[in-house]
């Protein structure tokens, strides 16, 4: 890893409990400006955890999250960072605009008690077309289907205008039109120079922005490396020396499958 | 204008004025959380303030606001603390207040009539200094409720996104409890500390029946709140009736007449809807679980002859190698 900058996310000997359970364990992560890292893993591997440790949500037990260079605590920057939660929809208990809720994206930019202005205007009609929901601007969230909800928290996410985008699983669950409208803005995105983490089940259409694989299970580290290794490489999958059970077989996969190539339990 | 002539119907309207702009303007964002009982729950705690204060002469307005405001702080702290039990909790605290209430004020030798005047409202009662403190309370919680509208609705509507915003999240939560704890007071003379809830929740509920922004929501339910709460005491002024359960059932009305347009334009909504869009193109089922092998015929695994390749049974499913993975057959 280059060390001339800071890296955008760091994560060092990260480990996390939740409830007095270890669900991190040994995690050494850093991102660096540019990159388009997907989090992989099954259900339970932990990712989730990890991208909501590496923005503080969780604290960790041990170990150090820095974020732009600064550690946590004194981390400040927030407008640097956009956040997509995974959450089943956009709606709450009262109704809300599209406009509205992007516009929250503005409030790590804003102060209390002041309006917002023009800057702050154009920059969520700029993210309502990113994700081509400009022409629903005044609707309801909850009139709009799953995939155009998720497109919206993308939008509001994009609206603060920011380096680093975090996304919490951004297509579970989406439509196919839907996933592929997210994955245009977020390549735009990364074209304009940013750095992407997302947690996903599957890539599809997300594919072509994703340059590293990090490959959770049981709260560990599987796999940091290109994606293409991630699925196709079996050899590289078992670096460690141990098989399983069974016999050696030609690996070619066509499709971004997570888990069933990788049997290494650890890479450290 | 006969009854402007009465200084006491203008304290009253005055009183019944502000408590419905202010008690609107935090319930939309109890609502928003799914805390539409929480007004209820502070009213109840406020009960045991009000007899703290008939007990040692205190203002029962004081002390029923100091009550109520570590009443709301103690059901944030709860709510926070994320516990299952949280509601029973909650309960706890909810009776516990109303039956200390009624302890204290026995135990101050008032008649339960002085406390009614608390549970129920007495707003033809209110002096002058009830009015000022009333429209100083109102106003405060209005200009919170409105000027952090964009924040409190964040906060209110994803706590994690909110967090890594870089609002502070806990702050938000108490400033809300609080303005509730001051709303529940400042209602407590007009409507009373049983029915304060009604007035934060019922013409959010009628406002939300036809609007689909929040700010609009937040508007209409003030000015309905106003209207009722007005309109509530005009008619106890000429038909003698309670004013406090009069603006109640005025506010129902509202949501009453409101409800039935709701659903016509939540129908009309979803016929002018699109058709379903398409659902991600699956055409094969991935197998999730890994396979330390291939299957052959001679893994062991029964192999079951399927069209133009062999499926094998594995962990009671049928499998199938498609390139370099499994699908489920």
């Amino acid at each position: 890893m280059s060390t001339d900058r800071p890296s955008v996310v760091s994560v060092t000997d990260g480990a996390v409990e939740l409830g007095g359970r270890p669900v991190l364990r040994g995690i050494d992560l850093s991102v660096q400006s540019g990159e388009g890292v997907a989090v992989l893993g099954a259900n339970g591997s932990g990712k989730s955890t990890l991208v909501k440790t590496m923005l503080g949500l969780v604290p960790t037990v041990r170990g150090t999250v820095r974020l732009f260079g600064d550690e946590l605590a004194r981390f400040h920057d927030w407008q640097r960072i956009g956040f997509v939660p995974q959450r089943a929809g956009a709606s709450s208990g009262v109704p809300a605009s599209v406009r509205e809720v992007v516009a929250s994206g503005r409030l790590s930019r804003r102060r209390p008690f002041r309006p917002a202005g023009s800057r702050d205007r154009a920059a969520v009609d700029d993210a309502l077309d990113a994700v081509g929901l400009l022409a629903k601007a005044r609707d309801g969230v909850s009139t709009l289907s799953g995939g155009q909800q998720q497109r919206v928290l993308i939008a509001r996410a994009l609206a603060g205008s920011p380096e680093l985008l975090v996304l919490d699983e951004p297509t579970a669950g989406v439509d196919l039109p839907s996933q592929q409208a997210l994955a245009d803005a977020l390549i735009a995105f990364v074209t304009r120079g940013g750095t992407v983490v997302l947690v996903a089940h599957e890539l599809g259409p997300l594919a072509p922005l994703v340059g590293r694989a990090v490959v959770m299970r049981d709260g560990r580290v599987a796999y940091d490396g290109p994606p293409i290794d991630a699925f196709t490489d079996l050899d590289l999958a078992h670096t460690d020396g141990h098989h399983h059970h069974g016999l050696e077989r030609p690996h070619r996969d066509h499709t971004p499958v997570v888990g069933a190539p990788l049997d290494r339990e650890d890479t450290r | 204008m006969s009854l402007l002539s009465y200084d006491f119907v203008v304290r009253a309207l005055v009183a019944a004025l502000c408590t419905g702009l202010a008690a609107p303007a935090v319930g939309t964002y109890l609502v928003q959380r799914r805390l539409a009982l929480m007004g209820d729950g502070v009213g109840h705690i406020a009960v045991t303030g009000v007899a703290l204060g008939l007990l040692t002469g205190a203002s029962p307005t004081l002390t029923a606001v100091v009550v109520a405001v570590i009443g709301a702080v103690v059901i944030e702290a709860i709510r926070a603390s994320g516990r299952t039990s949280g509601d029973v909790a909650l309960a706890l605290l909810f009776y516990g207040g109303i039956a200390g209430g009624v302890l204290i004020t026995g135990l101050a030798g008032q008649s339960a009539a002085k406390l009614n005047s608390y549970l129920f409202g007495s707003i033809t009662t209110v002096s002058t200094t009830d009015v000022v403190v009333t429209m100083g309370l109102a106003a405060v919680v209005v200009v919170v409720g409105v000027g952090l509208a964009p924040q409190l609705f964040t906060v209110a509507q994803d706590e994690d996104f909110a967090r890594v915003a870089g609002l502070d999240v806990r702050r938000y939560h108490l400033l809300i409890s609080v303005l509730a704890a001051v709303t529940v007071t400042v209602a407590m003379r007009t409507v009373g500390l049983l029915l304060v809830s009604a007035l934060m929740v019922v013409p959010v509920a009628t406002s939300q029946q036809v609007t689909r922004a929040f700010r609009t929501t937040l508007f209409a339910a003030m000015t309905l709140g106003m209207l009722a709460s007005v309109s509530g005491v005009v008619v106890s002024a000429y038909v003698d009736v309670a004013p406090g359960a009069t603006i109640v059932l005025i506010a129902l009305a509202g949501f009453a007449a409101a409800y039935p347009v709701g659903v016509l334009l939540r129908r009309r909504q979803r016929m002018a809807r699109p058709f379903a869009e398409p659902v991600t193109a699956d055409e094969h089922t991935v197998v999730p679980e890994e396979h330390g092998h291939e299957h052959s015929h001679t893994c062991g695994h029964l192999a079951v002859p399927h069209g133009d390749h062999v499926d094998y049974v594995h962990d009671g499913h049928r499998h199938a190698v498609h390139g370099g993975h499994y699908d489920e057959h």
